[in-house]
């Protein structure tokens, strides 16, 4: 039924979204090297001052453009660390391979992480570096947008048992990352989430950011949680034993099971540990991150 | 005729595009606008910010939605997630109508985010008009279609732009958002009378105008919404109006994007038009021997 419609707009689709050249106009041949002023002849009309190849660059261009400007919004942190040159060919590589299936352009990143870890090339030889910043910007994006349940009211919060299951706020992201690439990243970007709002309008060229490098990133061992607070994401550093903790309780396990979780790897006295848990727990639930366990 | 049932009967005047930039201005000033237009996609998200400030817009103005991402033109079948979340958003702003584009732009489940080009032809039409229903049926609000600005054409396309459209809203039983800057743009992009195209347009479907500014190049005119409207869009604008009376008229400004006041000061031009436009109704109806409305809304 839909034959000619569909065949057109996959042609069209498959032109478009060919790579650029390194100057950005439109390759004179494909991939399987075809000939792109051949190709768009065939079902583009040419006008008094533009031939097919010409109408169907702007298209092509028009594109890219739209996806390099949403991703490098998205990763000024990535550009940062890996420099202009190679994350421009990282962001290439990574869009070329992953066309975005989503309506929103605030899902364009969500296949980055698994992606770079899967291609360790375009990122040698700052691959974790590269991949902490990564998994921060994109949880930067998530937690900003997420949506926020009602807190566990006060009233639970005192009548919890060992056996009872609580749940995170979904805007909490839980992070342990081998470089400080929080504070790295709050020198660098200003508080948003995906660059992505929609519109509809073009763009007459390729909008060039400012571009600042960062430089001497710690390496350490961190837990992050990247959250919201009042509508602003925040990156809160947290201990060992409450990384451990939220995640069980993330993970959907029993309080007494989380509490097991919280210091399975933890040097705590045992004597302190009544106490740490009780203050973690006013804590968070100060912070809103606590809610109860719904059924989805 | 600018209240219709393609715009759920509404009287709106002159709203200008809710954007980012103007969000600490709109909350802390709250200066007097007659509607905002949304882009759908920025808050059919789960919480946060825009939805905090989605919520204090709405509690002060009347909103309407403009999707760019169902694509009716695309062959493929429509998003179920996309739907849902439209139709939650819909439910929160309460939107007398919501309009997206007469375009494709994602096929075999993969999106470019642009505003393709139709080919104009019967099956692309017909095509086009059962999604506009489908989306329609789903989402309870009246659905109108906005014309796109094009850089190329197929050679596939059996009738023109206009032909295309009226054909598709024929089918669909929807409105049109007329965009008098698109018309002018593909109009100089591919050598057509702008008039002919609004004189074409079945005025009796026109639920909302939309007017932009644009950019000239040596070989084309690019959509890009980061000028005030030039010229020969205020004379099709006025054209619109004297066709269809005083429509719901909307001012897109996304890139470059100044003071809020500037961009209000120009949106607020268009009421010179639909001042003239509300006498000449006036004064058909009296001919008419009709009973005039009452006062009319002070200019703002
Ligand atoms: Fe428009």
């Amino acid at each position: 039924m839909t034959g000619e419609l569909h065949q057109l707009q996959r042609r069209m689709a498959a032109a478009v979204m060919q790579p650029l050249t390194l100057d950005e106009t439109m390759r004179k041949r494909d991939r399987s090297g075809r000939d792109n002023h051949a190709e768009a002849a065939g079902f583009i009309r040419p006008n008094d001052r533009l031939d097919s190849f010409e109408r169907l660059e702007i298209y092509n261009r028009q594109y890219w453009f739209r996806l390099f400007s949403s991703f490098e919004e998205d990763f000024t942190g990535l550009q940062a660390v890996l420099g202009r040159k190679k994350f421009q060919a990282l962001m290439r590589a990574y869009l070329e391979s992953n066309p975005s299936t989503s309506f929103s352009l605030r899902n364009l990143g969500s296949r980055l992480l698994e992606w770079s870890c899967d291609n360790p090339q375009w990122t040698a030889p700052l691959g974790e570096l590269s991949q902490d910043m990564m998994s921060l910007e994109w949880a930067h994006i998530e937690s900003f947008d997420s949506a926020s349940r009602p807190v566990l009211p006060v009233e639970t919060m005192t009548s919890l048992s060992e056996e009872t299951q609580i749940s995170l706020q979904p805007h909490v992201r839980l992070l342990k990352l081998h470089h400080a690439v929080d504070n790295a990243l709050i020198a660098l970007r200003s508080d948003s989430g995906s660059s992505n709002s929609s519109s509809n309008s073009a763009t007459a060229s390729r909008i060039v950011r400012r571009f600042r490098a960062v430089s001497g990133v710690n390496h350490e061992t961190i837990y992050l949680a990247v959250h919201r607070y009042e509508d602003t994401v925040y990156y809160k550093r947290l201990r060992l034993e409450d990384f451990y903790l939220l995640q069980a309780i993330q993970e959907g396990r029993t309080l007494m099971d989380a509490i097991d979780a919280a210091f399975e790897f933890s040097v705590m006295p045992e004597a302190e540990r009544p106490g740490y848990v009780q203050s973690a727990f006013q804590h968070w639930m100060s912070l809103g991150w606590l809610c109860e366990v719904t059924s989805d | 005729m600018p209240a219709n049932r393609f715009n759920g009967f509404t009287d709106y005047g002159v709203g200008i595009g809710l954007r980012i930039p103007h969000y600490r201005h709109i909350l802390e000033q709250k200066p007097v606008v007659d509607w905002f237009e949304i882009i759908s996609e920025n808050y059919m998200v789960d919480g946060g910010r825009p939805m905090t400030v989605l919520d204090s817009i709405l509690d002060q103005y009347r909103v309407v939605q403009h999707g760019v991402s169902m694509y009716f033109g695309s062959a493929d079948p429509l998003n179920r997630e996309h739907l849902l979340r439209l139709k939650t958003l819909a439910r929160r702003t309460k939107t007398p109508w919501l309009s997206d584009h007469l375009c494709w732009g994602s096929i075999d489940g993969r999106y470019t985010h642009d505003l393709l080009p139709m080919p104009y032809t019967l099956e692309a039409a017909r095509i086009t008009a059962a999604k506009i229903r489908q989306v329609q049926d789903f989402v309870e609000v009246p659905v109108v279609v906005e014309n796109v600005s094009s850089y190329a054409e197929f050679h596939m396309s059996q009738m023109t732009e206009w032909e295309f459209l009226n054909e598709v809203v024929e089918q669909a039983d929807c409105g049109i958002l007329l965009d008098v800057n698109n018309i002018y743009v593909s109009s100089q992009n591919h050598g057509f009378d702008p008039c002919t195209y609004v004189d074409a347009v079945p005025a009796e479907r026109v639920a909302q105008i939309h007017i932009a500014g644009h950019s000239k190049f040596e070989k084309y005119i690019l959509d890009t919404h980061d000028h005030p409207v030039l010229d020969p869009v205020w004379d099709l604008y006025a054209r619109a109006i004297e066709r269809c009376g005083p429509t719901a008229t909307l001012l897109e400004w996304d890139d470059n994007i100044p003071s809020f006041d500037e961009v209000h000061a120009e949106a607020l031009k268009a009421n010179r038009f639909l001042q003239a436009g509300k006498i000449r109704e006036e004064e058909s109806l009296r001919n008419a021997g009709m009973p005039v409305e009452p006062e009319l809304e002070p200019v703002r």
